[in-house]
């Protein structure tokens, strides 16, 4: 995994295990690597994945189970998939719209080019 | 926990810390910073009783380092910049000195150089200057103490041991486990050190997590330079920033730019950190 420069590294974390999920790699009540595990093959503090680990836990997108360890919770896809959807609509977006007004592009410019696709 | 309570420390004429006070807690890998010569392996040797403190102290989990008591020594151990070994393999060394670690772990020391990849077969002085602080720091760790110090570990290494190493310390590192990494090679150790200590001369600058330096300092990447900010540098891309978190905002600490603008603003830094 290549870490890039803007992002907090327990946020990118977080951003890894949401991929892993959506790519199906890993599914609803399948046991997830553990902080240590991830650690280790990152290079990373363990504290800093367990940060991302809180926030996974926080978004209710994993739980821990007694004797188990974290593991992907019911409804995990949708529920990143929302996030995501809600992050794109208020962020990219607005930056989206922004650039075309900058670059002179009208609505039906960008309307033309879905069809074509 | 390692407690330092206003520290004098001078080496005949030259003064190395002048009242500093500051705290390890364990479960933690910090970085150590600081430019040449402002007391970084002095402050190891301090806290691992190779010095003595001439004026207040250095606990750790209560003990005194310099009175080297058996107790404290069977659970510290400090891996020098430069190591003179004697003319044996790493393995019959491990062997000797591994009867004082109550932890030491033979089995671990063999898996270790396996990981790291160091030739068993060879004595010390047969070995690369990269393989030979390979070996040691698979002796340092297989010993287990919860303690760990080391001084400039990846001067020396290649590219891929230096993931190598990252990788072993992150598994080292554990909630019982104190590790303190001194280094000016940051960029080698990103991601795996926090919170970071930066030492300055007679005094300590910063002691702080990511979290909490993240909360109070912003670190932005943009096409422009800001006039009021802490650090700015030129990057290929564009600039980075290094400002008041003002805005609540969450960036990514970029560990050279913070050393920068800590070395830039002193008093500043020093004050927004308490």
């Amino acid at each position: 995994m290549d870490f890039n420069g803007h992002k907090p590294i327990y946020l990118q974390i977080y951003d890894h295990v949401c991929e892993r999920i959506l790519s199906g790699e890993i599914r609803s009540g399948d046991r997830v690597v553990s902080v240590r595990e991830l650690g280790v093959e990152l290079g990373v503090n363990p504290n800093t994945v367990m940060r991302a680990f809180e926030r996974l836990q926080m978004k209710e997108i994993i739980a821990t189970k007694r004797g188990i360890g974290f593991y992907v919770c019911e409804d995990a896809k949708e529920k990143i998939l929302l996030e995501q959807k809600k992050e794109f609509m208020e962020n990219e977006v607005p930056e989206f719209l922004k650039k075309m007004e900058l670059y002179g592009i009208k609505i039906e410019d960008i309307i033309k080019l879905k069809d074509k696709s | 926990m390692i407690k330092i309570s206003n520290l004098d420390f001078a080496y005949k004429n030259t003064q190395v810390f002048k009242n500093i006070s500051l705290e390890f807690q364990k479960g933690n890998i910090y970085g150590l910073l600081g430019e040449n010569g402002v007391g970084k392996t002095t402050l190891l040797k301090l806290i691992c009783g190779l010095q003595k403190p001439q004026h207040g102290s250095v606990t750790v989990d209560g003990l005194t380092p310099s009175m080297r008591q058996p107790e404290f020594l069977q659970n510290v151990y400090f891996l020098p910049e430069e190591v003179i070994t004697e003319d044996t393999t790493p393995e019959k060394f491990i062997q000797k000195i591994g009867c004082f670690y109550p932890r030491y772990d033979f089995a671990l020391f063999n898996k270790l150089m396996g990981e790291l990849e160091v030739d068993l077969s060879k004595r010390f002085n047969e070995l690369s200057h990269g393989q030979k602080k390979k070996s040691l720091l698979a002796c340092a760790m297989s010993l287990q103490t919860d303690y760990l110090f080391l001084d400039e570990p990846t001067n020396g290494l290649d590219i891929p041991s230096k993931a190598l190493f990252r990788k072993v310390i992150s598994q080292y590192c554990s909630d019982e486990t104190t590790v303190i990494i001194s280094t000016h090679q940051v960029k080698d150790v990103e991601n795996l050190i926090d919170p970071i200590v930066i030492l300055d001369r007679d005094d300590v600058l910063l002691n702080a997590s990511f979290a909490e330096i993240i909360d109070k300092i912003y670190f932005e990447y943009g096409p422009e330079r800001i006039q009021d900010a802490y650090y700015t540098e030129m990057l290929p891309g564009g600039y980075i920033n290094v400002m008041p978190n003002t805005e609540h905002l969450e960036s990514n600490v970029n560990i050279e730019a913070l050393f920068n603008a800590v070395m830039k603003n002193k008093e500043t830094i020093k004050n927004l950190m308490k």
